[in-house]
Formats: structure tokens, sequence, C-alpha cells
């Protein structure tokens, strides 16, 4: 099951330049909450630091609170411990290049001292029916490397991949910017079942993408969140005049 | 805009004007040139090896010891086990060392002290290697009061550490980063992620690296004179002088006796064979389990 996410106040920065200012949303457990905005509005950092990647980057840093679940993701627990319980996928698919499809599933788990090969096996076929990927690779599990799939087979595996560790939450940068029609198409109805099981929320420069897809819609500029809504609303009557010069396209 | 469409068309349809197609002829003539004039030497030096080794090489070259001066026969079979002992224990200091260095200026090395690390191994890179064998001289023998394997060992591995650094360094750089991000965003730790996941990518880069490093020091002299010293027996023992193929080479080619000059010459195409012989043996290991379409 999905849980809910609750930031308050939450800031950013890439060393003097801030990111992010005071974003303060929920994201309903169960549901899709897309994000949108033009380039560099801070999308992407925003979802970064829902697990703390952000801080991956050299003098980059966060404050403020962001609450999934029961996690406190900024106090109290290691960014180690925050990332096994919220998935990532991220705009360009980066499966690892030396592994096979089947390790490739399993690194989570793996590389986390998990190796009961039985389980093992058990949750990379049912990652790998969940991102709909199974038919197509379950003759070459071993024997083929992830980097040889195609592009849009890639991305499901690193989907299969991040919900190999159970986590609650599933974030997705621009999941489909690197992908042709078809794949997009196939991972938007892949979220479309995920739902049920996580709560997603998906950074996405596609606005019908975002209106097909998610329930809510958060719309960010230059490092704010203007508005966030059901879908619909912030597509048809947005209240706030930046929001509907942004979709009907007069800037951005 | 039908104008540019039409350009384009005429300048496709256009003949390739004859100084386009000489010069490009010209461009691959000079490019194979170039391939020959880096071969050639390779070649000739293999070539006159084989021309004035092979004849001595025999069953007995490759397994007794060398006999006293004016008896026929003896071989260097001790001088062939002593290079690899050698070899074997530069390779167990300095592998180690190099790629960890190598994996601190990449993944840590962003700064001050990394800048001061790259500098220091590339002026150790070029530190004349007769230097490099006083240094093991003053640390090893000095202090142990007697020439020894590990001396020589010592004096190997200080030479193989700046290769293997620099190029684990630059081949873990290739990694992608978002490779790195995959597995932070799996809530794998920095160490294990370097170790599993971005040092296991770039493999087959880093492995080219220590072979280079081991090819070059395999046939180095001078930094064995006075370290690993040399020796007319078998040797075993780590604190004991011991024989090298190359330090065998040099005394046979210094020395006033035919027989000795050809027992050198064969002995250098020993070592130039057991060296390319060790690197693809690696290459082979290392490019097995290797997965269809992985890079």
């Amino acid at each position: 099951m999905g849980v809910g996410i609750k930031v308050d106040k939450l800031n950013a920065w890439f060393g003097k330049t801030q990111a992010l200012y005071d974003i303060t949303m929920d994201a309903p457990a169960n549901h899709a909450t897309a994000i949108i905005g033009p380039s560099g509005c801070g999308k992407s950092t925003f979802v970064r630091c829902l697990n703390r990647m952000h801080e991956t980057v050299p003098d980059a840093r966060a404050a403020g609170r962001v609450q999934i679940g029961e996690l406190d993701v900024y106090n109290g627990t290691s960014a180690v411990q925050i990332r096994r319980r919220i998935g990532m996928v991220f705009q360009k698919p980066n499966p690892f290049p030396t592994m096979s499809i089947y390790d490739n599933v399993a690194a989570g788990l793996k590389l986390n001292g998990f190796h009961d090969h039985k389980r093992l096996d058990e949750i990379v076929e049912r990652s790998l029916k969940l991102s709909a990927l199974w038919d197509e690779v379950k003759d070459s599990l071993r024997k083929k490397s992830g980097a040889s799939l195609s592009g849009g087979q890639q991305q499901r595996l690193c989907i299969a991949r991040a919900l190999a560790v159970e986590p609650q939450v599933l974030l997705m940068d621009e999941p489909c910017s690197a992908l042709d029609p078809i794949s997009t198409g196939k991972i938007e109805e892949l979220i479309f079942q995920l739902k049920e099981k996580f709560t997603i929320v998906i950074v996405t420069h596609n606005m019908q993408q975002a209106s097909r897809v998610a329930e809510f819609t958060g719309f960010f500029l230059l490092g704010k969140l203007i508005e966030l809504d059901k879908t619909e609303k912030i597509f048809t009557t947005p209240s706030d005049k930046r929001t509907e010069d942004y979709i009907t396209g007069r800037f951005g | 805009m039908p104008e540019t469409v039409t350009a384009t068309a005429d300048f496709a349809a256009a003949p390739i004007s004859l100084w386009r197609r000489g010069m490009n002829s010209f461009a691959t003539f000079a490019a194979a040139v170039s391939v020959i004039l880096v071969l050639l030497p390779l070649g000739a030096v293999f070539g006159y090896l084989v021309y004035k080794g092979i004849g001595s090489i025999n069953w007995a070259f490759l397994t007794q010891t060398p006999k006293p001066v004016g008896e026929a026969g003896g071989g260097m079979a001790n001088a062939i086990a002593g290079s690899a002992f050698i070899l074997l224990i530069a390779s167990v200091i300095g592998v180690p060392i190099g790629i960890g260095a190598g994996i601190y200026l990449a993944e840590y090395g962003r700064n001050q002290l990394g800048n001061i690390i790259r500098f220091t191994a590339d002026v150790l890179n070029g530190v004349p290697s007769i230097v490099i064998g006083i240094v093991a001289y003053g640390i090893v023998v000095l202090s142990q009061g007697h020439f020894s394997a590990l001396a020589g060992g010592v004096a190997l591995a200080i030479m193989m550490i700046p290769t293997i650094t620099r190029t684990t360094e630059e081949m873990l750089l290739l990694v992608p980063n978002a490779v790195r991000e995959a597995a932070y965003g799996l809530g794998v730790s920095r160490w294990r992620t370097t170790l599993s996941i971005t040092l296991r990518t770039a493999t087959s880069g880093v492995i080219t690296g220590v072979m280079l490093a081991f090819a070059r020091v395999a046939g180095e002299t001078a930094p064995l004179l006075f370290t690993a010293f040399g020796n007319q027996y078998w040797n075993w023992k780590i604190n004991q002088p011991t024989a090298a193929l190359s330090l065998q080479i040099f005394t046979y080619a210094i020395s006033p006796f035919d027989e000795w000059h050809r027992q050198a010459w064969a002995g250098a195409l020993i070592l130039i064979v057991l060296i390319v012989v060790a690197v693809s043996a690696v290459r082979l290991v290392a490019g097995r389990g290797m997965l269809k379409g992985a890079n």
C-alpha cells in the first residue's frame, strides 16, 4: 500500500543559488500527482528532495519538512534508509550495464545484503510482471545485459528494479522523455496500474501526459509552487493567471 | 522554405570534385602509413629476437639453472621463475594501492588533496626507474641488511602505482553519473555503489591499466640491480636475493662469452612472449562472463 506525502516549507539550494522556495503541498496515498512547469523551474529538484537524492550533488542542500507516511525524511533517518523506502525512476533509462536483466532487478536487494535465491526469483518475476516486461524478457533473464534492451524496455526494467525493493512511493522524473510514443503509452498504462499499490509523483513536460495519468497536478514556476489542484481543474479553470498562461502556451 | 530545399538537392546532386576525392584518398593513405610506422618497430624487434634467440631455446633452457662459464648448456629457469615471483609481489602490493588511490581520486578527490595526489602520481610516473631502485634499496635492503625478492617487488610496485592510479581514475570517471544515481536511488550506500557498481562497470578499463603497468615493469632491469640483485640458483624465499630474466639478460649481454650472448637473446625472447601470454590470459579471463550487449 502507498502512503501519503506531506511537504512543509521545503527549500533547496545549489551552492548559493536557491532552487526551491517554501514548497508546501500534499500528495495523497495511492494516487498519481503530476508536477509540471517550464524547464529550470525546480520540478526535478523537488522530487529529488523527496528521497534526498538532491544532496548527492556537491554543494547542494535542502531544508524543510518532508513526511512520507510515518517517515520523517529530513529528521532522524539516514538518507540511505529513506531511499530504500522510496523508488525512483530517472529521465534517461539507466540500467546497470554490466548486469544481466535478472541482476538489474535484484540489484537493490542483493547490494543491501539480501541473498535468499528462492525469494529473489519470486521478487524478480513479480517485479517484471508488474512493470509489464516479463513476457518480453523471461527467456533471457540471465543471458542478456540490461543495456541490450530497447530504450522503452530499459525504462520498464528500471521501473521493475525500483519496484523490487518494495517501496511505498514511486518518484518518476520525466520517465518518458527519452521514449517513443508506443513505449510512452505502455509506461502510462503501467502508471495507472501501479497506483493501486504505490503513491506516485511524476514530473513531466508533457501536459497531455499529466492529464492522462494524474489525479492531481502541481504547477511550478521559478522554484515556487504556484498551485496544486485536481488535474481537471488545473487544465480547465486554473485559479492563477500564470498557470493559465503556461498551459495555454503563452510562455514556457 | 522551398529555396533551401532546392539548394540542398543541387548540392547533393553535384559531382564530388576531383580535389575532394584526392584529399580523401590521401587521408586514408596517410592513416595507413601511420599504422605501418607504428607496427614496424614492434615487428622488427620481435622478428630480430626470434631470429637471434630461437636457436638457444630448448628444454634445458627452460628447466635448468645457469652452468658455470665454459660449460655448455644450462638455462634460465630460475630467472623465469624469479621474474614471475617478483612480479607477483609487485602486483600484490601495487595493484590494490593503485586501484584504491584511483577510486579516491575519481569518487572523492575533487579537492586540494586530490590535486596534490594527482600531481604526485604524474611526477612519480616520470621518475627514472634507477632512482626508484635506490628508494627501494634504502627502504627495504638497508633495513633488512640484505638483497631480496621483496625489495625488487617493492621497487616495481612503486613504478606500477602511478599508472594504475591514473588509469583507474580515468576509467571510473567514464562511468556515467546516471549509473551511480541509479544505485543511490535504490538505497545503496556510497562505498557499496563505488565497489559493486562503479568499479564493476569500469572493470575492463581498469584491467587494461593494470596490465599496462604490469607489462611496463616486467622488463625493468635498473630498479632490480640493487634490490633483487640476481641469483644463479633457485630461490623461493621472499627474503633472499632472487634471479630475474631482465637481470640475467643484462649480466649475460655484457659478458665476453658467445654462449652467454646467445642465451641473453633467448632470454629476451622468452621475456616478451611471457608478457604477451600473461596480458592475453588476464584479458581472456576477465572477458569471460561478460554478458551479451554489455560494453
